[in-house]
């Protein structure tokens, strides 16, 4: 026991973690956390293959992914809407798969489908028991999404809101937590990803998917454009951008994904 | 305490007498309550913990293996793993710069600006200690994560978390050099050691129970903690390959199972059973050497 | 020869120690610098009074009013502490002066084993057990400010049991003979004596608790439901600070950085000044003990 040559380690010790070596190539996606699952499933078997390629899918919503290209932060930006026309400058956009949002319930629940109206009253709070929507006597228990997530961004814009004029007695951050919160409350209502609630509801989870404006929500409505609430899942490049990834990228674009987006149940895109 | 002597109470009921049974009945009653709240908690996780059976493992067999579909299936190999190098890196940072401080604290201070800057130390410590483990994260995210480039890192979630167990163990580490009578450092000084051979020969030793207190409480807080390794080492749950990696750490995988993940119930309920178990042989660790501590 | 090379390794070892003792100091101020640094731009670009200001907090509109969500915290601390206080101090009599020695011994180990249940397993007890409780009592998500509340009562009661047995154990001894021999009984004893007397570190064990409650991050996000809005009904969600911050910073960029950032300055800045007292009443409580 000696401090001397402890301290002496503990130098030794910091200047090793401060120098620590970066080994291999760090390819880092952040962004969308509904194209997260897929884009990591897809670099699992990317890495089999590129040994010395380790890939980082970091989650944070949409506007962080785009945000985070754009300042040069991450190499590839994931996000599950299109880009705003402000937030185009420099970047450039590539679709990985299509999705959509899905008004999402308890398997439980009588109701079976929601016009857009119906749908906006929920949420902005002048609808409160299922009853008026046609459903039981029951109080909505309303699962709001946090800003900076596309889903809220494209349902305001579907009613023509504003995002802080919805109201919600919970909020669901990631779509597994809107999923859970529904599991767990057979008076919930939530909106999220469609893909991520079909895989869901095909794995056995008491979930059920509502009409929207009658049209049914899946990837046929979806393919032929009936759905009214389709979004592409995009991935976002810009200067940073490095060869590594762009390789990465072209792996993301290309057939051989096209199995690991049916699987995640998301459309895969026409290329 | 001497119990107060019995013939000094009035052996009549007064009104006092009165008040004195309705106290003690409320301390009584609030102490089953606490109990039973207590063991309301550790039943519900026991119980939780227990009823999926392990996943069809043994539980020596499921803490070792891979997890699947977000945690919900398998175990927590790497959770374990990454815990461990978090934890490796805390240690590794916050020990020699803790037992420097610690020895700075009481061994020194002879002149003045020693003094002067123990005293200044000992204050910005106290604060240091209060600080909440968000703000830590915060701080980590910005130092670590972003003006020296870590990224989201085990290293990064490692050293953030030394910052913040270094009051503790630098408190405790303190106790124990205290410990140490004055008297031996003088026989030493007697015997022609320098400070630096009486520090390492005498003291040191000495103090090595009170040390180790200061280790074992400072482990207990890292593994403990949640919100301060969220932004730093992050969450991606994976085999870290080395100290750049993000890691998951236990207390993070408890978090995200049971906020994010659909169906993922019963794997927090055991992750939580292996991070109370870790916590409490600790604990008892602590108090134990605690009791070893110098007797003269 | 040797006394020039054990001067050379003291003066060696000295600087070495000084080295320590300034680096473990400065972690603070480095603490203060970098959270002030990255709270800069939410003073220049959106301008402190927004923070007030603003109707709700809505950061991709540009509304950033932490009023709800301060006032969450008082609420929830508020709740906690009035309820911890007195359960923790009559726990704290409970194991010094009424419990067999043996109960006594039990009892404080079963503190202290609640004192070590880690903030996230507690977050997930609640989650798991009262959230689905005061969800079927009370209606609606469960998710709640009571729910918030009924954890972190839990979590400070050790830390308020603990350290006002310490403070009980200081002022007993002397002032507690002196009250049996005045022939009070052990509440008269109690409530005349050995509380007033103890008033200072019991005050600064429940401060020391609130501070900690005001700092807890993990079990208040985990049951509180997060939803922004002014704390009143007990069965509503609320979203404190801590919770904010740990919630939005994945999602965060620019000015709404800016501002968790802000509002980590701002808890760091109440904690640590709450701790700050609660040391100088402690320190105060232990000088009169010394000179009584």
């Amino acid at each position: 026991m000696n401090v001397w040559r402890l301290g002496w380690l503990g130098v030794l010790l910091a200047t090793l973690v401060g120098c620590g070596e970066a080994s291999g190539v760090h390819v880092v996606l952040t962004g969308s956390s509904t194209m997260a699952p897929l884009v990591q499933a897809a670099a699992q078997r990317y890495e089999l293959e590129h040994l010395e390629v380790r890939i980082d899918v970091q989650t944070g919503g949409s506007s962080r992914g785009i945000a985070d290209v754009a300042k040069g932060l991450s190499e590839v930006g994931m996000t599950s809407r299109a880009l705003k026309e402000q937030e185009k400058a420099g970047l450039t956009q590539h679709v990985l798969a299509r999705d959509g949002v899905a008004f999402v319930v308890h398997e439980s629940n009588g109701v079976e489908g929601l016009t857009r109206e119906q749908a906006k009253a929920i949420f902005v709070g002048t609808v409160t028991n299922w009853r008026e929507v046609g459903g039981a006597d029951a109080p909505i228990v309303v699962v709001n999404r946090p800003e900076g997530r596309s889903e809220l961004d494209l349902v305001s814009v579907f009613w023509g809101v504003k995002p802080s004029a919805l109201k919600a007695d919970v909020i669901g951050g990631e779509n597994q937590q809107a999923v859970k919160l529904v599991v767990g409350n057979p008076n919930a209502i939530v909106y999220l990803s469609m893909g991520t609630a079909a895989y869901e509801k095909s794995a056995g989870t008491p979930i059920k998917l509502l009409n929207l404006d009658g049209v049914a929500a899946s990837v046929k409505t979806l393919l032929d454009g009936t759905y009214p609430l389709g979004r592409p899942l995009v991935l976002v490049t810009g200067g940073k951008t490095g060869a590594a990834a762009r390789d990465f990228l072209d792996y993301l674009l290309s057939s051989e994904v096209d199995g690991l987006i049916e699987e995640g149940s998301f459309v895969v895109p026409q290329r | 305490m001497p119990p107060p002597p019995k013939a000094l109470e009035a052996p009549w009921p007064t009104v006092s007498h009165v008040a004195d049974r309705v106290a003690a009945g409320v301390a009584w009653t609030v102490a089953l309550g606490v109990a039973a709240v207590l063991l309301w908690i550790v039943w519900g996780l026991l119980r939780g913990a227990t009823d999926g059976e392990w996943g069809g493992w043994e539980w020596w067999e499921w803490i070792a293996q891979k997890p699947q579909k977000l945690g919900v299936q398998g175990g927590i190999g790497p959770v374990l793993v990454s815990t461990m190098m978090i934890l490796a890196v805390c240690l590794g940072a916050a020990l020699p710069l803790g037992l420097g401080t610690a020895v700075l604290l009481t061994e020194t201070g002879a002149t003045r600006g020693d003094a002067r800057l123990a005293r200044l130390v000992r204050r910005s410590l106290d604060v240091l200690a209060g600080v909440p483990s968000i703000v830590f994260g915060l701080f980590g995210s910005v130092l670590f994560c972003e003006v020296m480039g870590m990224g989201f890192s085990i290293k990064a979630g490692g050293l953030t978390l030394a910052c913040m167990v270094l009051p503790i163990f630098i408190r405790a580490a303190e106790e124990g050099l205290r410990a140490v009578p004055e008297t031996w450092r003088h026989g030493a000084a007697a015997l022609g050691l320098s400070r630096a051979a009486t520090l390492r020969r005498v003291v040191l030793p000495a103090a090595l129970p009170g040390l180790m207190v200061g280790l074992v409480l400072g482990m207990g807080r890292a593994l403990a903690e949640t919100a301060a390794l969220l932004f730093t080492a992050g969450t991606v749950l994976r085999m870290p390959g080395s100290l750049n990696d993000s890691g998951r750490a236990l207390s993070v995988h408890i978090y995200e199972l049971s906020m994010f993940v659909n169906g993922g119930e019963p794997a927090a309920y055991r992750s939580a059973m292996v991070l109370v178990g870790i916590l409490l042989v600790i604990n008892m660790l602590a108090a134990g050497v605690g009791r070893l501590g110098v007797r003269v | 020869m040797f006394e020039r090379h054990y001067q050379f390794v003291d003066r060696a070892g000295a600087v070495v120690l000084r080295g320590c003792g300034v680096v473990s100091a400065s972690v603070v101020l480095l603490i203060v610098g970098f959270l002030m640094w990255k709270a800069w731009p939410a003073a220049t670009e959106i301008g402190l009074l927004h923070f007030v200001g603003d109707t709700g907090w809505h950061p991709t509109e540009g509304a950033f009013s932490l009023v709800a969500m301060a006032l969450a915290t008082v609420a929830v601390t508020l709740g906690a502490v009035l309820l911890a206080a007195p359960l923790g101090v009559a726990s704290a009599a409970f194991t010094r002066f009424y419990a067999p020695r043996w109960v006594a011994g039990v009892y404080r180990r079963g503190v202290e084993v609640l004192a070590g249940i880690p903030s996230v397993v507690f977050g997930f007890w609640g989650l798991v057990t009262l959230v689905p409780l005061i969800a079927r009592w009370g209606g609606g998500a469960g998710a709640s400010l009571l729910a918030a509340v009924c954890v972190l009562t839990l979590m400070i009661l050790p830390t308020i049991a603990l350290l006002s047995e310490t403070a009980l154990g200081a002022v007993s001894g002397d002032s507690q003979r002196g009250a049996a021999a005045l022939g009070l009984g052990k509440w008269a004893m109690l409530r005349r004596v050995l509380l007033p007397a103890a008033l200072p570190g019991l005050a600064s064990a429940v401060l020391l608790a609130a501070m900690r409650a005001v700092g807890e991050t993990m079990a208040v996000l985990m049951v509180a439901g997060n939803v922004v809005r002014l704390p009143g009904n007990p069965l509503a969600p609320v979203r404190v600070l801590t919770a904010n911050i740990a919630l939005e910073m994945g999602y965060a960029y620019g000015p709404h950085r800016a501002a968790l950032f802000l509002s980590g300055v701002l808890l760091l800045g109440l904690v640590a000044g709450g701790v700050l007292l609660a040391d100088l009443l402690g320190r105060r409580e232990r000088q009169a003990v010394r000179r009584g």
